[in-house]
């Protein structure tokens, strides 16, 4: 039944991907000047000096911009299923290449992010509910308000000014692979994934205080209390495991902002994830690159939206029946 | 119940504007949190209009005398790298900030309700291509997609107003459209056919008036994220640039003189977080009066439930 209701799910997103699809293809139309010499990453100057007929001509065979926009769009989708995504102007490898290497940058910050988020949000969210109108609930509501209020690269900037600054404690640009050194590594993270996390959590506590709430109200707990069960094991065996559930959904969701969210931080950490690369080739007009950069999160996002999906399918059965 | 509902005088279409209006307006009478955020807003567009004629200096005025000095009985917010008055400065970037903002809404809303309209009321396979493509927007992210159309297009006003309207489209049809499904079929939505009224005037007049509440709570919400966007992007590098003044702008600028002048990277987020704090009080206190889940307060549902 799951396997059924994956397929039937997975069939769902293709007209989404198609559309994504052209959206991304036709990024690259609305750039202005011949987008031969746009996609060569020409920036001014004696076209004859930096671009020579041959390189000229190869780009002009391979984006075809003398057939009509459908073909064009046809070809450019074959070869992007193929995982070929261009040529970067800058660096002369193949998109694909530069972006795999900067994924796990990414993947660990986001990994990170959530984590923490996940760690403030999850007790909080439940206490604000279980314990309504308390002190709890105020300083759960005072997150929520932060998160929702204060713009996250400004929150990165203070935390900077505290951390890096005056304290000194951490650095407050850069990035170290887990495996070189694992210390760094974690120092690195710290500060981006506290300001994602922060945000991402004021999300989730304000989602779990009202799902809670209402899960409280419902039949199943009345009639769990009524068999003389402790609160404790009222709301953490049967509120909470089904409060869970929404929960995941909303974390699957929550991925895209994240990752939306995460290119002004990446950036202003210098922190060499994707985002950064899609910034940095955006200044560097390397316009291969920023075109399969945003296919490939757009293309992430969908993943992590339709996992989150199959993940609450697979922990509330009744789903998969409907 | 559901006959309470049908058996009620259809809504002159005038009398729903006037509606939804009242709404807002009773919501921020009683409720404290909708009263503070509307009263931060009034105070801020007020000082956004008049503050550029009333401002103490004037912003682009260089002073090298007194560059990166903290705040003084003078300039009480500071002053920039090249003795520029910081306070003025925000002032004008609040004018911007709301300019962006208001016009990257609109933007969202006038197509957005129109196209949502459409679909609804078109229903069938014009509905559902729409609608995809409506699912497909949404599932991307959406400041990512704003970062790509701008340095597609190139920075500018125009250019930041299309490209952060165009994520919310979406949000406002799939409002409109709920609400045109639920009110076609609404017996005064026949009487104004029966009377011989054409489609398109009866959706103009009769249904979108009595979807339009949704959609106002819709608009609070949206200036948050649409004031981040803006702000986001000029820090980016990739809004507006001088010598138009954009709070995002300032802070990317103070940056490199966090350790020396730390008010020019405290004040700039401090008017922003007032700015986007006004809405979200505003935006949430609708919210929770219009769809009550939101609220875990509301008792009183709980006994009608019951």
């Amino acid at each position: 039944m799951l396997i059924r209701y994956s397929i039937r799910r997975a069939l769902e997103t293709i007209p989404t991907l198609f559309i994504i699809s052209v959206i991304v293809f036709s990024l690259v139309l609305l750039i202005p000047g011949d987008r031969v010499l746009v996609m060569l990453g020409y920036s001014g100057g004696d076209i004859a000096d930096v671009i020579s007929p041959e390189v000229y001509k190869a780009m002009e065979i391979r984006l075809g911009v003398h057939d009509p926009i459908p073909v064009q769009y046809m070809r450019w989708l074959s070869r992007a299923l193929q995982g070929d995504l261009g040529t970067s102007a800058l660096h002369s490898i193949p998109v694909i290449e530069i972006i795999l290497g900067r994924l796990p940058a990414t993947l660990y910050l986001a990994f990170a992010s959530i984590i923490l988020g996940a760690v403030i949000a999850i007790p909080l969210g439940v206490a604000a509910a279980v314990r309504q109108d308390t002190w709890v609930d105020k300083l759960a509501n005072g997150v929520v308000l932060f998160g929702l209020v204060t713009p996250g690269f400004w929150v990165a900037l203070m935390l900077v000014l505290l951390f890096g600054v005056y304290l000194g404690w951490l650095p407050t640009i850069g990035y170290s692979a887990p495996q070189d050194d694992f210390v760094e590594f974690v120092r690195h993270i710290t500060l981006p994934a506290v300001v994602l996390g922060l945000d991402f959590a004021a999300n989730v506590i304000r989602f779990i205080r009202t799902d809670f709430l209402e899960q409280m109200r419902e039949d199943y707990v009345r009639t769990a209390r009524a068999k003389g069960l402790s609160e404790r094991v009222v709301i953490w065996k049967h509120i909470f495991k089904n409060s869970m559930l929404a929960t995941v959904t909303v974390l699957g969701f929550d991925i895209s902002r994240l990752l939306g969210g995460s290119t002004v931080i990446e950036t202003l950490f210098a922190y060499p994830g994707i985002s950064f690369l899609l910034i940095q080739s955006i200044f560097n007009r390397d316009f291969a690159t920023v075109q399969g950069v945003v296919l490939f999160l757009a293309l992430l996002v969908i993943f992590m939206n339709y996992l989150a999906d199959i993940l609450y399918a697979l922990l509330n059965p009744r789903i998969r029946y409907e | 119940m559901s006959e309470a509902v049908v058996s009620q005088a259809p809504p002159a279409p005038a009398n729903a504007y006037v509606a939804a209006w009242r709404m807002v307006r009773d919501v921020i009478v009683n409720d404290r949190k909708a009263k503070i955020g509307a009263s931060m807003l009034a105070f801020l567009v007020i000082v956004a209009i008049i503050g550029p004629y009333v401002a103490p200096h004037n912003v682009e005025l260089p002073n090298t005398d007194i560059r990166l000095t903290g705040p003084t009985l003078l300039n009480i917010m500071g002053t920039d790298h090249i003795g520029r008055d910081l306070f003025s400065r925000i002032i004008s970037g609040l004018t911007v900030s709301l300019m962006v903002a208001t016009g990257a809404v609109v933007i969202a809303v006038i197509i957005g309700v129109p196209l949502g309209a459409f679909s609804g009321y078109q229903g069938g396979w014009v509905d559902t291509v729409i609608m995809r493509i409506m699912d497909a927007i949404i599932a991307m992210p959406g400041r990512l997609l704003a970062i790509a159309l701008v340095a597609a297009i190139g920075p500018s006003v125009g250019a930041l107003w299309f490209a952060i309207s165009f994520g919310s489209i979406p949000r406002y049809a799939r409002l409109i459209r709920g609400g045109v499904l639920a009110q076609r079929e609404r017996e005064y939505v026949e009487a104004a056919r029966a009377i011989g009224e054409g489609s398109g005037s009866t959706l103009f007049r009769y249904v979108l008036p009595n979807a339009m509440a949704p959609v106002l709570v819709q608009i609070t919400l949206n200036f948050p994220s649409a004031i981040t966007a803006e702000a986001s992007l000029s820090f980016l590098g990739l809004g507006l640039v001088p010598p138009t003044i954009s709070w995002g702008q300032m802070l990317s600028a103070a940056q490199p003189y966090l350790e020396v002048a730390p008010w020019l990277a405290i004040f700039p987020g401090l008017a922003l977080t007032a700015l986007i704090m006004g809405f979200v009080l505003l935006g949430d206190a609708l919210r929770d009066h219009l769809d009550p889940r939101y609220h875990g307060r509301r008792r009183k549902q709980k006994k009608g439930s019951a």
